[in-house]
């Protein structure tokens, strides 16, 4: 019980940081949208009852409800409703048939897009057919699984700050693997509990708050920026020194595209981690080490030259 | 038995021999973490922070031993310095060391029971005892609870100057355990004062 509550404070603690990040910006909001805002956007709503001859007040359904500062803060702000949506839901009750109607994918906007191809669309669909979710799940999970609709926004390739995203990234996995009510809308079964499941990692706290899930679930490809092929749990990474050693895997998914910039600085190994973290066995300094080796040395050496002279001149 | 004196008392070996074998354990495993490698493990890097973790804590605890016992024993009189000619002292161990023990000369300062160190055995100890060892321990500790450290100092990340810090620390220990070493094997033969901190008779 001690051991959830810890990730809720986590996610909440998550969330909140993020919630202060968004900073809601200019654009027009269609007022198309402001109509089902007016439902959509807070716990109650009001509609005129035509049976009783009067307006109503009901609570909204807290799973159908969209935070309009997310939601004019993300990938597809410039978007209406009704671009994914049936023109159906302008009218209320919504039409029954409107809840079966098949949504669109990613794919059927951004296949062959040339405006968003260098995120290589057909790679990272690929890479997600062979995931474990996909292959064991493959009507029920989709994209919209983890990218939320309403509030998706890139991080790890804009944002600078590497924190914001790996709790970004990593709140997209536990929104599921701490949540067993999402958790169930693809399994029947209990979740696992990911910290039980991580108990071999020490420092746990900080290993989540310091990388994302995803750097020891996926095999880190070079076409695509966040690698998407979840791999079964007997395929993860367990090994300290993949990510403690100076060929540290964090610099080719993590820190991929500081990687470039900052290789080392001041002698220390793979520097861009710096900023954020510090990895012990990555982050070592080629100078002190040097520097350590010929004092280790030259103390040895005078030991020994020490214990020659007395042994020679007794 | 009737030339010698009674040295080290029991709490003193004891803790000498638990220290230092703690003491080895924490530079072996602090080394393999520092050059921690995919292709060549000495100690799996998980057992290395398990061992490194468990080791500085009874290390600690050790060290705390220390100085109490220190603090309410005689030993700690053998710690303290006298107020005047501590330099020169210092100087004529050095020029002991580095040239009458060539031809043969006899210590300037003889082991006694009033007197247990030599000036340069001393000033080494309380460094190490008094300042290298707090450092290594409050930094080791601050390791061990990193959300208790500032995020930033300096500009780095906490955890990363703490670390350069216990690193420095922990290498000039090293050092100094090395040239320790070597000079317990000066003594009546090489390897009496080994002997005299097992027995605690000199
Ligand atoms: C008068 C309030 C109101 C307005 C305006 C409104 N909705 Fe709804 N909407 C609801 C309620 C209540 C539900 C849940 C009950 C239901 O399904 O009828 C709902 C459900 C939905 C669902 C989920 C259907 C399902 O079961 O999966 C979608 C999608 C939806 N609305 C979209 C919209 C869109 C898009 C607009 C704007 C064009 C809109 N709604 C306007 C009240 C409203
Ligand atoms: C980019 C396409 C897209 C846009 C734009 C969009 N939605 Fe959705 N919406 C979806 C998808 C896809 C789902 C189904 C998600 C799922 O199955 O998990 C969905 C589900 C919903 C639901 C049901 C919630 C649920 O979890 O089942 C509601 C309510 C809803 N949308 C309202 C809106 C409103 C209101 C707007 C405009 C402010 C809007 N949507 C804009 C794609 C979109
Ligand atoms: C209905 C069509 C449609 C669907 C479905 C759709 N997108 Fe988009 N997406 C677009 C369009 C159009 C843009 C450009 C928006 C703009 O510039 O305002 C865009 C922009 C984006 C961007 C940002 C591009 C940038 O450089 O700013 C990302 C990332 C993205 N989509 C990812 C996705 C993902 C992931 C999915 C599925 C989970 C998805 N999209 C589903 C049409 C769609
Ligand atoms: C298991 C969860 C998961 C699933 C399923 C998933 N993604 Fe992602 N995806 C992520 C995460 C996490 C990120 C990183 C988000 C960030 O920080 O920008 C991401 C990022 C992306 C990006 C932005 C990458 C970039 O270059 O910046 C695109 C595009 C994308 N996903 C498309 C898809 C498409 C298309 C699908 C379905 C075929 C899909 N994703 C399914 C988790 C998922
Ligand atoms: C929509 C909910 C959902 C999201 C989001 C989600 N997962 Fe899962 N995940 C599942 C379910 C359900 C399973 C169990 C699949 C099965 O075995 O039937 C699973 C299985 C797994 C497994 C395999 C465990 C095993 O037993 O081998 C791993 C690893 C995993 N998820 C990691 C992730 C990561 C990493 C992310 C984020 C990038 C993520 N998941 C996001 C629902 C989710
Ligand atoms: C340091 C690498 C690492 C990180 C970071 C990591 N995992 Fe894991 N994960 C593993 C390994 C290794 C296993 C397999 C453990 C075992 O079999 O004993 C595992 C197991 C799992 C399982 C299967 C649990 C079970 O008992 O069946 C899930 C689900 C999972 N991880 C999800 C996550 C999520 C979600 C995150 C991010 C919050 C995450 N992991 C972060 C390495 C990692
Ligand atoms: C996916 C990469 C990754 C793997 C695998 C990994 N670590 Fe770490 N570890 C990190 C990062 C990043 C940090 C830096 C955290 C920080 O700066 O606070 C870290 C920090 C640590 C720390 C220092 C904690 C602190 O903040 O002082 C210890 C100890 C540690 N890891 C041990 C291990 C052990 C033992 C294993 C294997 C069982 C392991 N790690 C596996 C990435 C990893
Ligand atoms: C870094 C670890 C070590 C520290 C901090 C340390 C510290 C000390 C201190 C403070 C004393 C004086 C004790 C007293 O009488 O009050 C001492 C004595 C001694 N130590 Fe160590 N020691 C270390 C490691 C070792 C090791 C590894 C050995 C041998 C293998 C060793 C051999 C001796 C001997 C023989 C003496 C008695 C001679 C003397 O007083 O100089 N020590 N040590």
């Amino acid at each position: 019980m001690k051991k959830l509550s810890l990730i809720y404070l986590l996610v909440f603690f998550g969330t909140l940081l993020l919630a202060q990040e968004t900073a809601p910006e200019e654009i027009e909001h269609s007022p198309e949208n402001s109509a089902c805002f007016s439902c959509h956007g807070s716990t109650i709503y009001s509609y005129y009852n035509d049976i009783l001859g009067r307006n109503v007040t009901k609570r909204m359904n807290p799973y159908f409800l969209i935070d309009s500062v997310l939601y004019y803060n993300q990938n597809h702000k410039s978007f209406v409703c009704t671009d994914c949506h049936s023109y159906e839901c302008k009218d209320f009750p919504h039409n029954s048939e409107m809840r079966m109607e098949p949504m669109p994918t990613c794919l059927d906007c951004h296949e062959g897009d040339d405006a968003t191809a260098r995120y290589n669309f057909e790679k990272i669909d690929q890479e997600f057919q062979e995931s474990v979710h996909s292959t064991k799940h493959s009507d029920e999970f989709t994209c919209w699984m983890c990218h939320n609709p309403h509030s998706y926004k890139i991080n790890a390739r804009t944002n600078e700050n590497i924190k914001e995203t790996i709790v970004y990234d990593n709140n997209i996995c536990l929104s599921c693997h701490a949540d067993i009510n999402k958790y169930q809308l693809i399994s029947p079964k209990k979740n696992p509990n990911v910290i039980e499941s991580h108990d071999w990692l020490p420092n746990q706290i900080s290993h989540f708050a310091h990388v994302r899930c995803i750097e020891c679930h996926t095999a880190s490809s070079d076409n695509v920026m966040v690698a998407h092929q979840v791999q079964t749990k007997d395929k993860a990474v367990k090994k300290c020194v993949e990510c403690h050693s100076q060929n540290s895997m964090l610099m080719a998914s993590l820190y991929k595209y500081r990687a470039k910039e900052t290789r080392s600085q001041y002698g220390f190994l793979n520097a861009s981690i710096l900023r954020d973290a510090y990895v012990i066995g990555a982050n070592r300094n080629i100078y002190l080490n040097v520097i350590s080796g010929v004092i280790a040395g030259l103390v040895i050496l005078l030991i020994i030259i020490h214990a020659i002279l007395r042994m020679l001149l007794k | 038995m009737k030339d010698q004196i009674y040295l080290y008392p029991v709490w003193v070996r004891l803790w000498h021999l638990f220290n230092a074998l703690l003491f080895l354990a924490l530079i072996i495993t602090g080394l393999c973490l520092q050059y921690a490698n995919i292709n060549y493990t000495l100690i799996p890097f998980n057992y290395s922070v398990s061992i490194h973790n468990i080791s500085g804590i009874v290390l600690s605890v050790a060290f705390v031993f220390f100085l109490f016992a220190n603090h309410f024993t005689p030993n700690g009189n053998y710690y303290r310095f006298p107020k005047h000619g501590v330099f020169a002292g210092l100087i004529k161990q050095f020029r002991h060391y580095s040239y009458g023990i060539f031809k043969g000369e006899e210590c300037p300062f003889p082991v006694s029971v009033e007197r247990k160190f030599n000036p340069l055995q001393k000033i080494s100890y309380v460094i190490i005892m008094y300042i290298l060892m707090p450092i290594i321990i409050a930094t080791g500790l601050g390791l061990f609870f990193p959300d208790f450290l500032p995020p930033t100092i300096f500009g780095a990340s906490g955890i990363h100057f703490i670390d350069l810090i216990h690193i420095i620390t922990g290498f000039a220990l090293s050092i100094f355990m090395l040239v320790h070493i070597y000079f317990c094997t000066i003594g009546k033969t090489p390897l009496s004062n080994f002997k005299s901190m097992i027995t605690g008779w000199h």
